[in-house]
C-alpha cells in the first residue's frame, strides 16, 4: 500500500462525488455531526451501534457486517472513501476494519471532517439513500488485529507503540483531555512501548505529514524497523490512525491495531505496567 | 447526545451541563468560548488543547455558542483554535476545579 493507493485529498472526492462506484461514507462515534450536515451522497456508519456488537465488547461479526453493508447499499466492487471527525480516528478505524473484512478499495478522505469544513466545502443535509447490494465479506483477517495475549507476550520483543498523548503515556492522565477523567482502568502504558502519539503523523487541519516527515518521526522514536508491530491507544480508534501510517502510507509489513487497547490492558489482573515517561523494562 | 461512557471518545456536545456525576475536587475543568475579533462568539471552530511541551493532547469543536470544554490535570497549557475566520492561541495555567479561558482568532 501507498499514499497512492490508501489516501485521496479533498480536491479529489470534491471532483468525484456522484462519481459511479464511489461511496463516501461518514464514521464517526457520535454521528450528530452527520446529521447537521455531510458530503454529498455520504452513508454514514456509527461507530458505536454498527460496529460494535451491542452485547459482547467485540466487533460485529462477518455476518452482521455483512448485513449492515448490504442495507447502507455499499457493493464489493465500490470503491469506499471514509472520512469523520475526530482528525479521522474513526474513519481510520473503520478503514482498518473494512480491511480486516477484505473490501478491495477503501480510502481515507486526508484531513477528514476538519479540513473539509475549514476549507468551506460544501455540505449538505439530505437524507442518502442507496439501493440494497448483496455485500459478502471475507473471514476476518487477523494479521492485522492484535489480541491482548499476543500483546503481553510482545513485551521487550516486538515494537509496541503506544499512540495516546504523552500525559496518557504516563500515567498523569486517563483518558483523552475532552472526556472525564475517572476511569475504571489502571493508569500508565504496557511496558517497553514507546511513545508516538497519534498526532505527531498529522497537521493541524487533520491532513496526514509527508512520507519523509513520517519516517523520520518513527525512526526518531525507536522503531525498528526489522521487528513486528502492535499499535494501540485506548479503545482502538486513535492507534487505527498509526496502523494506518505505518502499514498503509508507509508499507510497514506485519503491523497489527491492539483494539483491546488500555481500556482492556489497563484493567487486566497481573500484567506488569510501566508508569512515568520511559518505555520502562521488560 | 448521550453522556460520555469509558467505552467513548468522541467529543460530547460542547454546550451540554458538567455531568452531575463529576467531582470537581478531581477533575481539572478548562472551559470557556472562542471569539472573532468582534467579540462574537464562534461556532464550529476546533480548539485544540496542547501540553506543556506543545504536543496535542485533545480537540473539540465549538458548540453554537462557540464554547468548550477539557478535561486536563493542573499545570500549563495552550489552547489553539483553528476556524475559517483565523487561528489564535492563548496560554492558560490550570487549577483543580473549573478554570474559564476565551481565544480569540483572527
Amino acid at each position: 500500500m501507498s499514499r497512492d493507493t490508501a489516501l485521496v485529498s479533498a480536491e479529489w472526492a470534491e471532483k468525484n462525488l456522484g462519481a459511479p462506484g464511489v461511496v463516501f461514507v461518514e464514521v464517526d462515534e457520535d454521528t450528530s455531526a452527520y446529521d447537521t450536515g455531510h458530503i454529498a451522497g455520504a452513508v454514514k456508519l456509527d461507530w458505536k451501534t454498527d460496529l460494535q456488537d451491542q452485547v459482547r465488547r467485540d466487533f460485529v461479526n462477518k455476518t452482521q457486517f455483512e448485513a449492515l453493508l448490504s442495507e447502507r447499499g455499499i457493493g464489493n466492487d465500490d470503491v469506499v472513501v471514509l472520512y469523520g471527525g475526530n482528525n479521522n480516528w474513526f474513519a481510520a478505524y473503520a478503514y482498518w476494519y473494512f480491511k480486516l473484512y477484505g473490501h478491495r478499495d477503501v480510502k481515507l478522505l486526508d484531513g477528514g471532517r476538519k479540513k473539509w469544513e475549514l476549507d468551506a466545502r460544501p455540505l449538505v443535509n439530505d437524507a442518502v439513500t442507496r439501493p440494497a447490494t448483496q455485500y459478502v465479506a471475507s473471514e476476518p483477517d487477523t494479521s492485522i488485529r492484535a489480541f491482548r495475549d499476543e500483546v503481553v507476550a510482545a513485551i521487550g520483543t516486538k515494537n509496541l507503540v503506544d499512540v495516546r498523548s504523552p500525559d496518557e503515556f504516563a500515567g498523569r492522565l486517563l483518558a483523552p483531555a475532552h472526556l472525564p477523567q475517572e476511569q475504571a482502568q489502571r493508569a500508565g502504558h504496557i511496558p517497553t512501548a514507546i511513545s508516538v502519539p497519534w498526532s505527531k503523523a498529522a497537521n493541524e487541519d487533520g491532513t496526514f505529514k509527508s512520507d519523509d516527515e513520517l519516517r523520520k518521526i518513527y525512526a526518531d522514536a525507536g522503531l525498528d524497523d526489522g521487528k513486528e508491530t502492535i499499535a494501540y491507544c485506548r479503545i482502538g480508534e486513535r492507534s487505527s490512525h498509526s496502523w494506518f501510517v505505518l502499514q498503509e502510507l508507509l508499507g510497514h509489513p506485519n503491523v497489527k491495531n491492539y483494539d483491546g487497547s488500555w481500556t482492556e490492558y489497563g484493567s487486566l489482573v497481573g500484567v506488569p505496567v510501566a508508569l512515568g515517561d520511559e518505555p520502562g523494562e521488560a | 447526545m448521550t453522556a460520555p461512557t469509558a467505552a467513548g471518545c468522541a467529543a460530547p456536545d460542547q454546550s451540554a451541563p458538567l455531568p452531575a456525576s463529576l467531582d470537581l475536587e478531581k477533575e481539572t475543568v478548562i472551559t470557556g468560548q472562542v471569539l472573532a475579533e468582534s467579540g462574537e462568539p464562534v461556532a464550529g471552530a476546533y480548539v485544540r488543547l496542547l501540553d506543556s511541551t506543545g504536543e496535542f493532547t485533545a480537540e473539540v469543536v465549538t458548540s453554537p455558542t462557540g464554547q468548550f470544554r477539557f478535561f486536563a490535570a493542573p499545570g500549563n497549557w495552550t489552547l489553539r483554535a483553528l476556524s475559517r475566520h483565523g487561528n489564535g492561541d492563548t496560554a492558560v495555567t490550570a487549577n483543580r476545579g473549573i478554570n474559564e479561558v476565551s481565544v480569540t482568532v483572527a
